[in-house]
């Protein structure tokens, strides 16, 4: 079976006909943290934009500025307050099928061969074991990790733990790929050996990606858009479309256009805190 | 806990290597291995030798060359194993009835919050009970036949077993469930696939105390009144002055508690094998 996504569009239930154009759908939307005793804190404020399918999209903003906020009501986990979140045409009120997520830690099971991890979304969404494990087994291959199959993760090293993370992700050929912060614990020469790794596995897989990251400039080699969004409460301060030709290598990076880009997304952090 | 095991190496990206099993034994790297047979027979020699120097009768502590020969003559005494074989038999079923209900009850108390605000209250005032004043209270209600032993061994090992499987159960790192749950697990499933196997070293540090208290529950419980058992035959060699007899039960106890704490290791390694320290939480 082709590791190409169908996308799954197919498993929603209160749903609009899917758009190609967007594919991810954010309407004014808001979200505004209620704590108990003291003033309620605005996390994201009237945000709107959609995603094409088969975009990579990068999400940045200095701490607390709610992107991981973001990810995570499209991840389903977290309420918006207001406005409209739909994924492939289906409304986001929890968890949806379509959804892979990658995190910031791999967060492999520590019983579980790498594997048996990588099945675990088949797994809780009771699909086809036999069906899916050949995609997992072709994903791991298709990162570098098929003599692995049968190791425990505490026999991986960081980046190897974060690229079966990715094939967990992948393995039920989600419409869409979110991805919290996933390189933001590696060194820094893994990490772009990483962003190298993710461009391939998505040109292989043609998912839409979100991804959310601290780093301007991995923002910019690996994206087709960039969203900035504003300090507290986050808004979009500027969409930035990266016109980079694509396959992009490491060394795109030296580029001046990429430069401008970077001084440019970098602009809107002047005045705040970057971490 | 999720970090690399290889966070300083580089960009090669080289996998670890898989740790090596059944390691040679380096005597440089590893003295204990000498030091503490060596320890072992200084003691057992001093202990031998010191004794008829000091002028101390054997009805106070025999010699272990004595000892030695009492063990001999109970291991070759057919009635000798079937007192063994009767606390053999009521420590299982008291630790089988123990820890399995301090594996339900635990369950039920860490996820159904209800049951552990009604319940909670009365386990932790039970448990400032001392559970071995009880063993004649038990003899009271069942009577000086297997079943009273059984009840202390059970009643014994319940604690530390409960405490353990509320804790490992809650014990589950947030960061897993969250996994789990964004890629739409039930709570059945996350009990089932992270809960459960993060409980497992709590498991089984609650198993391996509570093998080794239920056999000191049967052992007390045959203190107060019995007819068979390690325990009556401890009380035995003691009316006659047999001590050299009585070390020779307690040797028996002894490893009857080692071989019951390696089964359960045996069984750790085996089925939580990703845990290799377990914290213990004594009760």
């Amino acid at each position: 079976m082709s590791l190409r996504t169908t996308g799954r569009p197919d498993v929603d239930t209160a749903s609009v006909p899917a758009d190609e154009e967007k594919w991810i759908n954010i309407a004014s939307l808001n979200k505004v943290y209620q704590a108990r005793r003291s003033a309620p804190t605005h996390a994201l404020s009237d945000i709107t934009f959609s995603v094409r399918r088969g975009e990579f999209i990068s999400v940045v903003g200095p701490s607390g500025c709610g992107k991981t906020t973001l990810l995570k009501i499209l991840a389903g986990i977290v309420k918006r307050s207001s406005g409209e979140v739909r994924i492939a045409g289906a409304d986001v009120t929890g968890p949806l099928p379509q959804v892979g997520m990658v995190f910031q830690a791999a967060t492999l099971l520590p019983w579980r061969t790498v594997l048996q991890n990588v099945m675990v979304p088949v797994e809780v969404q009771g699909l086809d074991k036999n069906r899916y494990r050949e995609r997992a087994r072709e994903l791991l291959r298709m990162v570098g990790l098929a003599e692995f199959e049968n190791s425990y993760p505490y026999e991986l090293s960081g980046g190897m733990q974060q690229r079966a993370g990715i094939c967990r992700a992948l393995v039920h050929d989600p419409a869409v790929l979110l991805m919290d912060e996933p390189f933001g614990a590696l060194d820094a020469m893994t990490r772009e050996y990483m962003n190298v790794e993710l461009l391939r596995i998505w040109a292989e897989s043609g998912q839409t990606i979100v991804l959310v990251t601290h780093s301007i400039p991995e923002a910019v080699f690996l994206s087709d858009r960039v969203i900035v969004l504003s300090p507290r409460p986050g808004r979009i301060a500027e969409i930035i479309d990266i016109d980079l030709d694509r396959p992009r290598e490491l060394s795109v990076m030296s580029s001046d256009r990429a430069g401008v880009y970077v001084d440019r997304i970098r602009r809107h952090f002047n005045a705040s805190v970057i971490d | 806990m999720t970090t690399a095991p290889a966070a300083d190496e580089v960009t090669d990206e080289v996998a670890p290597a898989k740790p090596t099993r059944g390691k040679r034994f380096d005597l440089r790297e590893r003295p204990e291995l000498i030091l503490v047979p060596a320890v072992f027979v200084v003691l057992v020699a001093a202990w031998e030798f010191l004794i008829p120097l000091l002028g101390i009768g054997d009805y106070v502590l025999p010699r272990p060359s004595r000892i030695v020969e009492a063990l001999g003559q109970q291991l070759g005494n057919a009635l000798f194993w079937q007192h063994l074989e009767v606390t053999v038999r009521e420590s299982i079923i008291g630790f089988l009835i123990g820890v399995g209900t301090a594996l339900v009850l635990g369950t039920a108390i860490s996820q159904v919050s209800l049951v552990e605000k009604t319940l909670m209250p009365y386990i932790v005032a039970f448990q400032t009970v001392p559970k071995v004043a009880l063993a004649p209270l038990f003899v009271v209600w069942f009577g000086f036949g297997i079943t009273s032993k059984i009840v202390m061994a059970a009643v014994i090992s319940f604690f530390p077993m409960l405490v353990n499987v509320i804790e490992g159960l809650r014990a589950a790192d947030a960061d897993r469930i969250q996994m789990l749950t964004v890629f739409g697990a039930s709570k059945l499933q996350i009990f089932r696939m992270v809960r459960l196997p993060s409980a497992m070293p709590f498991i089984f540090a609650g198993l391996d105390i509570g093998i080794v208290f239920s056999i000191l529950g049967a052992v007390v419980g045959e203190f107060i009144g019995a007819k068979e058992g390690l325990g009556y035959l401890l009380l035995q060699t003691n009316y006659n002055f047999d001590i050299a007899g009585m070390f020779a039960v307690l040797i028996v106890l002894s490893v009857l508690g080692l071989i019951a704490h390696f089964i359960i290791r045996f069984a750790q390694r085996k089925f939580a094998f990703w845990a290799e320290e377990s914290r213990v939480i004594a009760a």
